[in-house]
């Protein structure tokens, strides 16, 4: 089922969700979002695509298998809680790191915590694609 | 029949000689500890593994382990040597060879072992070891049937014997055998010695092959030859024998260990010997003689008498150096002539002399004749039963049957295919020549080493047997001398009276056998039995797996709200919850938009016939749900709740346009029962909201998060705060079961589409 409107107001309507996702995953520490929304915010722009366009298309735009870009993210998941045993500390201990902090500001803080979250938000974004894509192809 | 022709052409690799090499260098340093033992020392190493449960990895050395190292590493170089020559080129070398070295290796642990959860799992490494052996050639059937019964049977007997160990532990508070040899009065007196002694016993009769146990061992032989020679008689069905040994000081001096040792010695050790007649098949024949000697010294073990353990002690090496002599001598024989049936093979003494000589030479140790050491052996058995009282004579009739069909076997085994008739041996297709100098180097040396510990005993008594006894009844001065001739006495003629038998039965053996054949149709067989329980077991499972797992989407969900509703309907009058007075704040026009909302969603779902609308009407009361979470300030639970809603539907869609369409509506009664189910689901997981809310919450932990949060974790929003730091730990095990059910589903998937579309 091609439709000229639905492929021309999703080429929009997808990059506006990609970017959003990225934000909601960025501003979760402190605003609501965080990896999981991030992720799942993300999957339906690609679900969306998909509908638009069809799966080999959505895949082509993906550029990576989902199913990699979930192990992809378990791993990143992984390494980051082991990271703080490199401190002394236990696994998944917040380690964090204020660039250029200056008694007025904190600076530009760098952490463990948001490369888990990032893993995570490849995790739901790369599984959630796993099943549509697949379950697509199907039929 | 042989395994697999090897090809002489192909050089040793490292398959073949690594082995021998490796058992070679750990037997020089076993020999190294010898002096310290034979003159009364001892030997500990101690590693820490897990102090927390007092679990270390602890070595014990005195003359009991250290004869057992001795046996095992020394017959493992020959072993090892046999089967680089006797499985050269075939495929799978490398893999056996790995496993052989492995099971040298654990069962090597097994006997230095200190600790006894150290000793377990050493024992049941010796099984997997022996598993992976039996089943080598896993193409057949009967291989990969006789490994797993050996891995059923001696597995149930190594956890019967791991809870005897935590139950001596948690009475006498250390986990090391070396310190349990003195807390043998404790042990004796306490309550719980019944079920220890019943638990040990099932380990080493299971191990070690006892009857009713038994039946794994002759199946066992169809491992390659090398390991029944290795595995199935002189070193791992020795196991259990070593576990009696080690807890004789500790366990031994009741009536109840001194008859159940006793009678199920016997009984095996008899029952053994007229298997071993039945047989045609030369391994077998030595299968059931190994029956027979282990029955023999699980017997001799019962007893406290000096005489009877030394007998161990020397029968234990002199059984050890002949099995894997004649073992290794069929090895050859079947490698020459493709065949090891006992009623063809015949005159091999001509084409094969060597050879002949060695079965003769450990066949004669075997039959007790002098001057070998099987003769000091059998007449220190004699000695030992009658220096027992009570029970003396079973102890000396069993030996009477055994030996005499010993004597008879070794016949059977060493005579006729040498000496014998070659009128139906079967033509080979190739002319029958000696084995290579690899198999012929084992044979020769431990059937020579036979000879001579006979004429100078004093060599295996100084180092092998006073330590061993040393070892057990706590004292060297107890061990009684080793001697070819002791004088005219009792044990001399027995001995006699044993050869008359064993001469009479071996040449009326053809005859029994073919009795015991005509009988033995008629009576069961433990192995049959065997069949039995598994087949049972099985039907069993398919049979529980049937009523549990029926495969239907709609019963196992109809079991899920039953038991939910069950579950708290039980807990409600367990508790005897009460809501309360429930006041109902009075609703503002948003709370009854949602409401409506929801209620449409709920209503189009049950009313509708087409699955899309069921689940578009699905994700209508998912976004009344999300609503609420957004109304009572949840933001992020509102975002993901209505995410989750609308991939849902989308996955939902596209895998309903896979099912067919729905059925005219399902049945009036299983629509009543559904909603009954329905309706009780809801009314009682409000009814436990409301008992919930009614209760003052305890805000501890939102008071803690709410203060915490930014200060430790940088981060406002409390909920992701918790997701990705706080809790992290949780949040990855969820993102990995997320991860796995993609893959799974996956793989699901991509299997329905290859067997659908091609």
């Amino acid at each position: 089922m091609k439709s000229i409107i639905l492929t021309t107001g999703t080429r929009i309507i997808v990059s506006l969700l990609l970017v959003f996702s990225v934000y909601m995953l960025l501003r979760g520490h402190n605003e609501p979002g965080g990896g999981f929304i991030g992720g799942l915010i993300g999957a339906s722009g690609f679900v969306l695509y998909a509908i638009a366009n069809g799966t080999s298309e959505a895949r082509r735009a993906l550029r990576a298998a989902p199913e990699q870009i979930a192990a992809v993210g378990l791993g990143v998941a992984a390494i980051s809680g082991l990271i703080p045993g490199l401190f002394g500390n236990a696994a998944y201990t917040g380690k964090w790191l204020f660039l250029g902090a200056t008694p007025d500001s904190k600076g530009f803080p760098i952490s463990n915590i948001i490369a888990f979250d990032i893993g995570v938000y490849l995790v739901v974004l790369g599984a959630i694609l796993t099943l549509v894509f697949a379950l697509e192809e199907e039929i | 029949m042989a395994e697999h022709d090897p090809n002489p052409s192909q050089g040793w690799t490292a398959a073949g000689y690594v082995p021998p090499v490796i058992a070679a260098g750990l037997f020089l340093t076993f020999l190294q500890a010898l002096p310290t033992i034979a003159g009364g020392g001892t030997l500990r190493y101690s590693f820490s593994w897990i102090p927390s449960l007092s679990v270390d990895l602890s070595f014990f050395v005195d003359g009991l382990s250290l004869t057992f190292a001795l046996l095992i590493s020394g017959i493992g170089v020959m072993v090892m040597l046999f089967s680089g020559s006797y499985l050269k080129g075939h495929p799978q070398h490398g893999r056996f060879s790995l496993y052989l070295v492995s099971f040298m290796l654990a069962m090597l642990g097994l006997v230095l072992s200190d600790n006894m959860l150290g000793l377990f799992v050493f024992w049941e490494l010796t099984t997997i070891t022996s598993y992976l052996l039996i089943g080598f050639s896993h193409t057949s059937e009967n291989s990969r049937r006789s490994a797993l019964q050996a891995l059923f049977v001696t597995g149930f007997g190594g956890l019967a014997m791991l809870a005897g160990f935590l139950i001596i532990a948690g009475i006498a508070g250390t986990m090391e055998l070396s310190e349990l040899r003195g807390m043998g009065d404790i042990l004796r007196d306490n309550s719980m010695y019944g079920a220890i002694l019943v638990l040990i016993l099932l380990g080493a009769f299971t191990k070690s092959a006892q009857v009713p146990f038994h039946f794994w061992l002759p199946n066992a032989m169809a491992a390659p030859t090398p390991v029944s020679a290795y595995l199935h008689s002189a070193t791992m069905v020795k196991g259990g024998v070593y576990l009696l040994a080690r807890m004789h000081p500790t366990l031994s001096g009741t009536d109840a260990w001194l008859w159940s040792l006793t009678i199920f010695g016997a009984v095996t050790a008899v029952f053994a010997s007229i298997m071993a007649i039945k047989q045609t098949d030369l391994k077998q024949t030595l299968a059931y003689t190994t029956l027979m000697a282990l029955g023999t010294l699980v017997m001799f073990l019962a007893s406290p008498n000096a005489y009877a353990i030394t007998a161990v002690a020397t029968f234990l090496v002199v059984h050890s150096l002949y099995k894997a002599a004649l073992f290794l001598v069929i090895g050859c024989v079947d490698h020459a002539t493709g065949t090891r049936d006992a009623r063809r093979l015949g005159g091999l003494m001509r084409q094969m002399p060597v050879t002949t000589v060695a079965a003769g030479l450990a066949a004669l140790s075997m039959a007790g004749v002098p001057p070998f050491i099987g003769f000091i052996g059998k007449e220190l058995l004699y000695k030992g039963g009658l220096e027992s009282p009570s029970v003396g004579p079973i102890l000396i009739g069993a030996t009477l049957a055994a030996s005499a069909l010993m004597f008879a076997a070794g016949g059977i085994v060493a005579l006729r295919p040498f000496w014998g008739s070659a009128d139906k041996m079967p033509d080979p297709g190739r002319p029958i020549t000696e084995a290579p100098w690899p198999m012929l180097v084992g044979p020769v040396l431990l059937s020579v080493l036979g000879l001579l510990f006979g004429l100078v005993p004093h060599m295996l008594e100084v180092n092998v047997t006073t330590p061993l006894v040393a070892a057990l009844l706590g004292d060297p001065a107890k061990a009684k001398h080793l001697h070819l001739w002791a004088g005219v006495n009792a044990a001399l003629i027995l001995s006699l009276i044993t050869f008359a038998i064993g001469i009479l039965l071996y040449l009326l053996h053809t005859r029994l056998r073919d009795a015991l054949e005509a009988a033995g149709d008629r009576l069961f067989t433990f192995d049959g039995l065997w069949d039995g329980f598994l087949a049972r077991l099985g039907r069993f499972a398919r049979w529980q797996g049937g009523l549990i797992q029926s495969g239907i989407l709609n019963r196992y969900l109809t079991t899920v709200f039953i038991v939910i509703a069950l579950g708290l309907a039980s807990a409600m009058i367990h508790t005897r919850m009460s809501t309360g007075p429930i006041a109902i704040p009075t609703p503002e026009f948003k709370h009854l938009v949602v409401f409506l909302l929801t209620f449409a969603g709920t209503a189009l779902t049950i009313i509708t016939n087409s699955r899309i609308s069921a689940i578009a009407g699905l994700g209508v009361v998912g976004i009344g749900v999300a609503l609420i979470f957004i109304l009572f300030s949840a933001p992020d639970v509102a975002i993901t709740q209505l995410l989750v809603e609308m991939l849902v539907v989308v996955l939902f869609s596209v895998a309903a346009l896979r099912l067919p369409v729905l059925p005219r509506r399902t049945g009036k009664r299983e629509r009543i029962g559904h909603g009954i189910i329905a309706v009780s689901v809801g009314s009682l997981v409000t009814l436990t909201l409301l008992g919930v809310v009614s209760e003052p919450i305890d805000r501890r932990l939102s008071d803690f998060f709410e203060i915490a949060s930014y200060p430790d974790a940088y981060g406002r929003n409390i909920v992701n705060v918790i997701l990705v730091d706080f809790r992290a730990f949780d949040t990855f095990g969820e993102v990995s079961v997320v991860a796995v059910a993609a893959l799974a589903a996956l793989a699901l998937l991509r299997q329905r589409g290859k067997g659908g579309r091609s």
